[in-house]
């Protein structure tokens, strides 16, 4: 029966304390992937899957990535929510590879929301 | 949903959604037999039988975000292309288990897709949820129990990258295992 290696988790669970104590700074960003039916079905998996391995490439340890479930909001999936330290939180939609990887570095690093794949911009305007 | 393992992140993200702490997640393959069936069963809250009765119809949801649900009824259909079905089972307080039956070498069964991604994703995003993952193929099985990686791991995260990533490649090379035979 195929079974996970317990002698490789011992040795991941001590490189990882070691790390740990080092790490006791704050977050720098919460990447949240919206994973409802909707999400799954329009690619938030692989969204996903494209943080967690920019994620690792680099070796960050102070962002974290996690999921929640449909906004209400189908048809502007796949989407996110970054929350950067110290900033509100910002929305972004309909994203592929390539926009997930811009807001990746321009707002989860460089702290510049992306506002062409913001939800919205602007303020309403009133009839005069 | 392009894949079965897209399928199951949804029903079990349901489970989560509806409250549990723990989500079994089974899928067998019996070539012999020629069936494959994927169980997701939750401790949630589940659903009263009025209600489970509609669990089905997309019209229906549990959501207030939008007033439609297509899980369930996506899964019903992924089965039902493949001469399979899904029942769903559920007591209030108790929690739900979802299981869909296909013939494995269906023309139209959709691919397993990759389930090591799956559940990386599940136990990535919902760290404080357990998870167990039992695949068997003719005979040879896998299992993953996140309980037993957490009393290992003692004061290290389950969501920690490391461990996510060795989560990913023990289900892949388990999965490739038992295909081998």
């Amino acid at each position: 029966m195929a079974k996970i290696s317990i002698q490789d988790l011992k040795k991941i669970k001590e490189e990882q304390k070691a790390r740990m104590v080092l790490r006791e700074g704050a977050q720098r960003a919460k990447i949240t992937v919206h994973m409802g039916t909707c999400g799954i079905a329009a690619g938030a998996r692989d969204i996903m899957v494209l943080f967690r391995d920019i994620i690792g490439e680099r070796g960050l340890d102070d962002i974290i990535l996690t999921n929640s479930g449909c906004a209400g909001l189908c048809a502007q999936e796949p989407m996110i929510t970054v929350e950067v330290a110290g900033q509100s939180p910002i929305k972004y939609v309909k994203l592929d590879s390539a926009k997930a990887r811009r807001i990746f570095d321009e707002h989860v690093m460089a702290g510049n929301p992306v506002e062409d794949f913001a939800l919205a911009r602007g303020s309403e305007t009133t009839a005069q | 949903m392009e894949d079965l393992s897209l399928h199951i992140l949804d029903v079990a993200e349901n489970g989560i959604t509806a409250g549990a702490s723990l989500v079994r997640i089974t899928v067998e393959e019996d070539t012999q037999q020629d069936r494959l069936s994927i169980t997701v069963e939750d401790n949630g809250r589940g659903m009263a039988p009025d209600f489970l009765a509609k669990a089905l119809d997309p019209f229906v949801t549990t959501r207030t975000t939008r007033k439609v649900g297509m899980g369930l009824s996506l899964l019903q259909q992924t089965a039902a292309e493949a001469d399979g079905d899904l029942k769903v089972e559920s007591s209030p307080g108790r929690g739900t288990t979802v299981r869909a039956t296909m013939r494995h070498s269906h023309i139209d069964r959709k691919p397993l897709g990759d389930m090591a991604v799956t559940m990386i994703t599940l136990i990535e995003g919902n760290p404080d949820v357990d998870f167990t993952y039992l695949h068997r193929k003719d005979g040879n099985e896998f299992s993953l129990d996140t309980r037993d990686l957490r009393e290992e791991l003692e004061e290290v995260p389950l969501n920690n990258p490391a461990v996510i990533e060795f989560i990913r490649k023990s289900v892949a090379s388990g999965l490739k295992e038992i295909n081998a035979g």
